[in-house]
């Protein structure tokens, strides 16, 4: 049966467990609600909850558990000639076995036998249900391949006879519970309360699961690539192996880093200013019909997708800094070659400056209007013009929450990805002219992870270590700027 | 500050005159600080007016689209020449199905049939799809052997440009996509009426192809929905029932700090770590598909999660406790009084986050390109677990297409990906104006 067909049998029993459980309450009670412990439908959960709970639990864990326990059962049935060769070629074999499995389970049992253990006959008729073998087969591969399919059929029918089981007997037990002054809301309650701290612990689990599988990975990176040469290596170059058979390339990431960094500091030249007397204006001048317009207006830059960011600065203004430098320099020097590259740091940087403005300006504008008014009533009775108020006074007291938001806006500045994937080039070099291109770390993940790939070399797995790099810089600002804000925040209560 | 004047130096006449000076040095300064402001403000509303705008200029012509209609004679001769078809249906998909549109056209605009580079240029002008289109339609239905049907296929991209004004004519022809024969030949195409600007549907419904006049969004809206369908149902209830906990039952310790620290903190992790995430424990360790829907769904709905929690806690927060206390007084228990009391009153501000998170992850696109959704991708997946794609990863497939044509889709893709996100945005602000209270 398959698992969909099962899940909706479960629900079915859920809810004919509610009802059956339901009308039983009321019986019990004589038909008056008042006479219960708890409100009817209270009853009927605690019941659906018996019968779909514990048999969907069960449900997970055999399928999460089971594949793992009949692949190792069928790898032990290999012959001891392949048991003996390299762990890598035994995972071939089985990954050839679990495809002839998968093809025969579309043939019928008379094709099956039909077809014995003539291992040329088994591929084309494969081949001709539309699932192609990678090689020959083996003959040894079509009886594991029955074992594993017999198997696999096996623990399923095992599994769907214990899941109903359980969901029948869990709402037999509910059912037999069942009294007048039985507790029944209570109960629900727990298993609700329960139900919310799990979801609740998801997002640690994120986090955990963030940490542990990009370190994972990346161990095994650093098994194959020494840790030092990844970190102060100063040459990216990660040759694919193959030519020179052990030969992995460098992998240096600090050309990536000063990329990033370099990409980031242009974005933040553009976005800092930009957004800062935006948020000026609108906090302290702007009347609140211009406000109430500009600011979402502004923060409609927050709300386009990167993507779009990207194909503007691929499309129009690479191009056009590309076009406008050429005009430069042939006005100067009569040359009309262009010194801008339309893929530059300069192109990504101000792209992305101008996606940043709307996080620097919303999040000053917040801490500028939380700054006491008394404060700037004072400095404007001493006779201070309003930009005199704002730079001596109202500034200086909003500044480690500033500081605090320029920190949390250049943490997205580092991490992001689609701008200059498709702006900033591929280039992995150290030079400080921002009008050639370079690259960043976000590009290298996804150039090291598009394709067709086996995450055994380290071509692919670098992409972990980067990634953790980057998770772990990104984490220090933000962890960084919460602090600030905090510590300064409730400077004036 | 120290420019004071002093009671008792200088003359009458000369104090004002000095302080004068320093007030118009000082109101200059003033009217300077707020131009910075406007031109701050201007700067951002000017840049988003002017990325609006060429995006639409590039793109609203990608929603139509060049087609020819030709009166196609099914020939028995060319199609199925040793009559075969009863006992062979497979004749019917090998033929050659070119050759009939090719004589179409050269009837239709009477050329010499024996001039094969005249042939040639003129079977250009049709889509490469175009034969495929009549082998379907033969497929479907062979009783249309033998018969003459008015066809309506595809222009090649090259023309479809050249109709919309988009290929420079003082171009010299050798450097040109489309010469002057050609050209010569859409006039005429276009004065009989054959040659006309359609809606154009297929973009909305074809898969992705090499060829631009045949490349569609269809995948990448099917394969969004899913991701949208599998964001919403799994992070609003995971991401209501954190919320809840946290806000109404979690006891201020250790573990719930924890958790709080780390809610904040993801929500400003790197998307591409997620990509990463979803890769190592979706991909390789739990073994789920490459490109599947399901996979995307899942981490954009991690991603999704702390932008939800925190819209959602911020919600709770604003219910006035004494609604809770009322609720309480009455004999509710803890729970009934959440379930039934404040959480339909903070529901407004929690869908009102959702959608925006559903907004933000709909724009995602680096997480999903290391999940392998930037396969090539012909056909609709018709499970979370086929391959797809989606709106904003399209995009990065067709922004990385050299040709004319393609920049057109990739403008109208964003054109469609905006409206979307538009929608959703309005529709946050409409539920926040409809059910906003204030206690």
């Amino acid at each position: 049966m398959s698992t969909s067909i099962i899940l909706l049998c479960l629900v079915v029993l859920g809810a004919l467990a509610y009802v059956a459980a339901r009308s039983r309450a009321m019986a019990l009670a004589g038909g008056k609600p008042s006479a219960l412990h708890s409100r009817p439908g209270y009853y009927g959960a605690y019941a659906a909850i018996w019968s779909t709970l514990p048999a969907l639990i069960i449900l997970c864990i055999w399928l999460a558990a089971s594949p793992g326990i009949v692949e190792s059962a069928v790898r032990d049935a290999f012959p001891d000639d392949v048991k003996a060769k390299t762990a890598a070629e035994q995972d071939l074999s089985y990954s050839m076995v679990a495809t002839i499995a998968r093809g025969m389970n579309l043939l019928t049992s008379d094709e099956i036998s039909a077809l014995g253990s003539d291992t040329a006959a088994i591929q084309a008729k494969l081949n001709g249900k539309g699932v192609p073998l990678a090689g020959e087969p083996q003959p040894f591969m079509i009886d594991a391949a029955k074992t594993l399919n017999a198997k696999a059929a096996g623990s399923r029918m095992i599994m769907t006879a214990v899941v109903f089981v359980l969901a029948l007997g869990g709402a037999f037990y509910a059912l037999r519970g069942i009294a007048p002054r039985f507790r029944a809301r209570n109960r629900v309650e727990r298993v609700m309360l329960w139900a919310l701290l799990v979801a609740s612990s998801i997002a640690i689990l994120t986090t955990v699961g963030i940490v542990f599988s990009m370190l994972s990975e990346a161990i095994r990176f650093f098994a194959a690539v020494p840790a030092t040469d990844f970190f102060f290596g100063t040459v990216w170059d990660p040759r694919f192996a193959g030519a020179g058979g052990s030969s992995f390339g460098q992998f240096g990431l600090i050309p990536l880093l000063l990329g990033t960094l370099y990409i980031g500091f242009v974005a933040m030249l553009v976005a800092v200013p930009v957004g800062l007397f935006a948020a000026i204006y609108m906090a302290e001048y702007a009347s609140p019909k211009v406000r109430s317009l500009a600011k979402p207006l502004l923060e409609v830059l927050a709300g386009i997708p990167t993507i779009v960011y990207g194909f503007f600065a691929l499309v129009t203004v690479g191009p056009f800094l590309r076009d406008l430098s050429a005009q430069v320099n042939g006005l100067l020097t009569g040359n009309y070659g262009n010194f801008i590259q339309a893929q530059s740091v300069l192109t990504a940087g101000i792209v992305m400056g101008i996606m940043l403005i709307p996080y620097v300006s919303s999040l000053s504008d917040d801490i500028i209007t939380a700054v006491p008014h008394a404060l700037r009533d004072g400095s404007l009775g001493l006779g201070a013009t309003r930009s005199e108020t704002i730079k001596r006074v109202v500034l200086p007291a909003a500044l480690p929450g500033i500081v605090g938001a320029l920190l949390m806006t250049a943490s997205r500045a580092i991490g992001e990805t689609m701008i200059v994937v498709l702006a900033a080039g591929v280039a992995a070099r150290m030079q400080i002219n921002p009008f050639e291109p370079m690259t960043t770390v976000t590009v290298k993940i996804v150039n090291q992870l598009t394709g067709d790939l086996e995450f055994t070399s380290p071509q692919t797995l670098v992409a972990f270590a980067l990634g953790i790099t980057l998770f772990f810089i990104t984490l220090c600002l933000n962890i960084y700027a919460l602090y600030i804000v905090r510590k300064y925040r409730e400077q004036y209560e | 500050m120290t420019n004071i004047v002093s009671p008792i130096a200088g003359t009458i006449s000369k104090a004002p005159e000095r302080r004068d000076i320093g007030i118009k040095r000082r109101y200059a300064a003033e009217r300077r600080f707020r131009a910075y402001g406007i031109a701050a403000i201007s700067f951002g509303l000017i840049f988003l007016a002017f990325l609006l705008s060429t995006v639409i200029r590039n793109g609203y012509t990608a929603f139509q689209q060049t087609v020819i209609s030709l009166p196609v004679e099914f020939t028995e001769k060319t199609i199925d020449p040793d009559n075969k078809r009863a006992t062979d249906p497979s004749v019917l998909i090998a033929a050659n199905y070119g050759a009939l549109l090719r004589d179409a056209l050269v009837k239709e605009l009477n050329i010499n049939a024996s001039s094969r580079p005249d042939v040639r240029g003129a079977t250009a002008m049709l889509s490469k799809s175009a034969p495929i289109q009549l082998r379907d339609m033969v497929v479907a239905d062979p009783s249309i052997i033998g018969k003459t049907v008015n066809v309506t296929v595809l222009a090649d991209a090259n023309v479809d440009s050249a109709n919309k004004g988009q290929i420079d004519l003082a171009v010299d022809e050798k450097n040109r996509k489309v010469n002057d024969k050609q050209l010569g030949w859409m006039n005429e195409l276009k004065a009989n009426g054959a040659l006309f600007k359609e809606f154009n549907t297929g973009l909305f419904t074809h898969g992705n192809s090499s060829r631009p006049e045949a490349a569609g969004l269809g995948v990448a809206l099917v394969g969004s929905l899913y991701l949208m369908l599998i964001v919403l149902v799994l992070s609003l209830p995971i991401g209501v029932g954190t919320s809840i906990y946290l806000e109404e039952f979690a006891t201020k310790n250790k573990v719930t700090d924890l958790i709080e620290v780390n809610i904040n903190n993801l929500a400003a992790v790197p998307s591409i770590v997620y990509g990463l995430l979803g890769l190592s424990v979706f991909i390789n360790f739990a073994g789920l598909p490459r490109s599947a829907p399901l996979v995307g769904g899942l981490v954009l709905t991690l991603m999704t999660l702390p932008t939800i929690i925190i819209a959602t806690r911020a919600a709770l927060r604003a219910v006035p406790p004494s609604i809770r206390a009322a609720a309480l007084g009455l004999g509710a228990s803890k729970m009934q009084m959440v379930f039934h009391h404040v959480l339909p009153l903070a529901m407004p501000g929690i869908l009102t986050g959702t959608i925006i998170g559903l907004a933000h992850a709909l724009g995602e696109t680096a997480p999903l390109l290391l999940i392998g959704m930037v396969a090539f991708v012909a056909s609709a997946p018709s499970t979370p677990l086929d391959p797809s794609t989606a709106l904003p990863v399209q995009v990065y497939m067709w922004a990385n297409e050299a040709e004319r044509a393609f920049v057109e889709r990739t403008s109208g893709a964003i054109i469609v990906l905006l409206l979307f996100l538009i929608v959703m945005n309005l529709g946050a602000i409409l539920l926040r104006r409809r059910f906003e209270r204030r206690w």
